[in-house]
């Protein structure tokens, strides 16, 4: 029963991620003046919306692991792991990110990267995200939970930075399409559609890696203090 | 007589610490002189590797000396903590009950002094090495390399602390600093350009108010969790 039920929401997922394909390259008409190299929006900004999802989770894990973390040490445990799968499944996202905005920079500006803020501050939250899982590899023992939520709260400070930046700014990167300007916003309503489906079905897909990623490092935390107390016993 | 003593204050704690960190490195002078021919070697192999004519220079020279000064100051943070480990200083210190966020304090003032000595010895050869001839507000560099430094050395020493007990802790301290450090680094290269130059691109002075930010929001963050990560175990 549970597998069936399992199997189905992958599928479901699935299914959905190859809806929200279907709408933004065939559903969603070309965009007026760039055409249809402009269809990468329907990747592009979900997932930038998506990374601070992840990195907020990441942050308030981390608030929660301080909190916990001399009171409750077993739910500081927990909230350790939703932390680090929130950073892992943030940095993948971002990185696409990175990756699609160059994609679009090339035939649309004619370059393929420019330090303007907004660029600047996405690289900068990449780059803090990256070192918060370097410390988690280095660091050893148990302090690690304590000293990577210290460094999450250093890298949540960027979050608030890099989504003003082409608020605040004037930069080369194209300004907010919501919550921006009252001009601007998808005109189209089947480009409405396509960006929310694809928006649904990344953070349905980017939920689900996250919760298997969660139960795997918690089942890693279960062997492990299992084999520190028979370390114990065996003494 | 012993229970008539009261409690010290926060200030007078900060001052013992310093005190402490101040009269180690006045008998060893270990980081000052690290530091120093450290930020002397990057001046010169930059100059050596760019070979710049007086107009790159002035682009340029913002960026060299900042970078001189992070590498330069990245070796000395890590010995600032590395030297309370031995002989088990920092659990002893730890034992005290002054806190941990008075003897962050003490330590970010005195690296703070350490590094701005180097600085005030390199920039004079800087401006030989490099030929410069400012063209904007000289007296701004004396407002925005004080505070480039302090987000440097208050994030350094944050960081230093908490990769100190890690395994490879020379290599973590650069790729959490970096990373953190850059959007500072970024508002005082800005800055020290436009005053070199005086090209009057940032009239609002708004890359100094940036730097400005940065220091009250990092270093206060820093001073709430630092008892945080001295306290990890």
């Amino acid at each position: 029963m549970k597998k069936l039920i399992l199997a189905l929401t992958a599928l479901g997922i699935v299914a959905l991620m190859i809806w929200g394909f279907y709408q933004a390259i065939y559903v969603a008409p070309a965009e007026a003046t760039m055409g249809d190299i402009a269809r990468i929006f329907y990747y592009h900004v979900p997932h930038g919306m998506l990374c601070y999802l992840f990195f907020t989770i990441n942050f308030v894990a981390s608030i929660l692991v301080l909190a916990w973390r001399r009171s409750n040490p077993a739910r500081a445990l927990s909230a350790d792991a939703w932390a680090l799968a929130g950073a892992e499944v943030g940095v993948v996202f971002c990185t696409v990110v990175l990756v699609t905005g160059p994609l679009w920079g090339r035939p649309v500006w004619g370059i393929w990267w420019t330090w303007d803020a907004r660029l600047t501050t996405t690289l900068i939250l990449w780059l803090i995200y990256v070192s918060y899982l370097l410390v988690r590899r280095f660091a050893s023992g148990s302090e690690t939970q304590a000293l990577a939520a210290v460094l999450a709260v250093f890298g949540a400070l960027d979050m608030p930075i890099n989504y003003l930046a082409n608020r605040i700014w004037r930069t080369q990167h194209p300004s907010p399409v919501f919550g921006g300007d009252p001009d601007a916003g998808l005109k189209d309503p089947r480009m409405l559609h396509a960006f929310g489906w694809n928006v649904l079905a990344w953070a349905v897909w980017g939920l689900a890696i996250f919760a298997i990623r969660v139960y795997v490092e918690r089942r890693q935390q279960t062997i492990e203090s299992a084999e520190a107390e028979a370390a114990l016993a065996a003494d | 007589m012993s229970q008539a003593r009261t409690e010290p204050s926060w200030t007078g704690l900060v001052w013992v610490h310093l005190r402490k960190d101040l009269r180690i490195e006045w008998r060893s002078r270990e980081a000052i002189n690290s530091m120093l021919f450290f930020a002397l070697l990057v001046v010169v192999l930059f100059s050596m590797a760019f070979d710049p004519t007086a107009d790159t220079s002035r682009e340029i020279a913002g960026g060299v000396l900042c970078v001189a000064t992070l590498f330069a100051s990245v070796s000395a943070l890590n010995q600032a903590w590395a030297r309370e480990i031995r002989h088990q200083v920092l659990d002893a210190l730890r034992m005290t009950p002054s806190g941990g966020a008075a003897m962050f304090l003490a330590k970010v003032l005195a690296n703070f002094f350490f590094v701005s000595i180097v600085q005030c010895v390199l920039g004079p050869i800087f401006f030989i090495f490099y030929n410069l001839h400012p063209l904007g507000d000289v007296w701004q560099l004396a407002l925005v390399i004080p505070m480039g430094t302090w987000a440097l050395v208050s994030n350094g020493t944050f960081f230093a602390a908490l990769s100190i007990r890690s395994r490879n802790r020379e290599l973590l301290l650069p790729l959490i600093l970096f990373p953190i450090f850059l959007p500072a680094l970024l508002a005082m290269v800005l800055s020290v350009k436009t005053i070199l130059t005086g090209d009057g691109s940032d009239p609002t002075l708004m890359w100094i108010k940036v730097l400005g930010c940065y220091d009250i929001i990092f270093t206060t963050v820093s001073l709430l969790l630092f008892d945080t990560v001295i306290e990890a175990e």
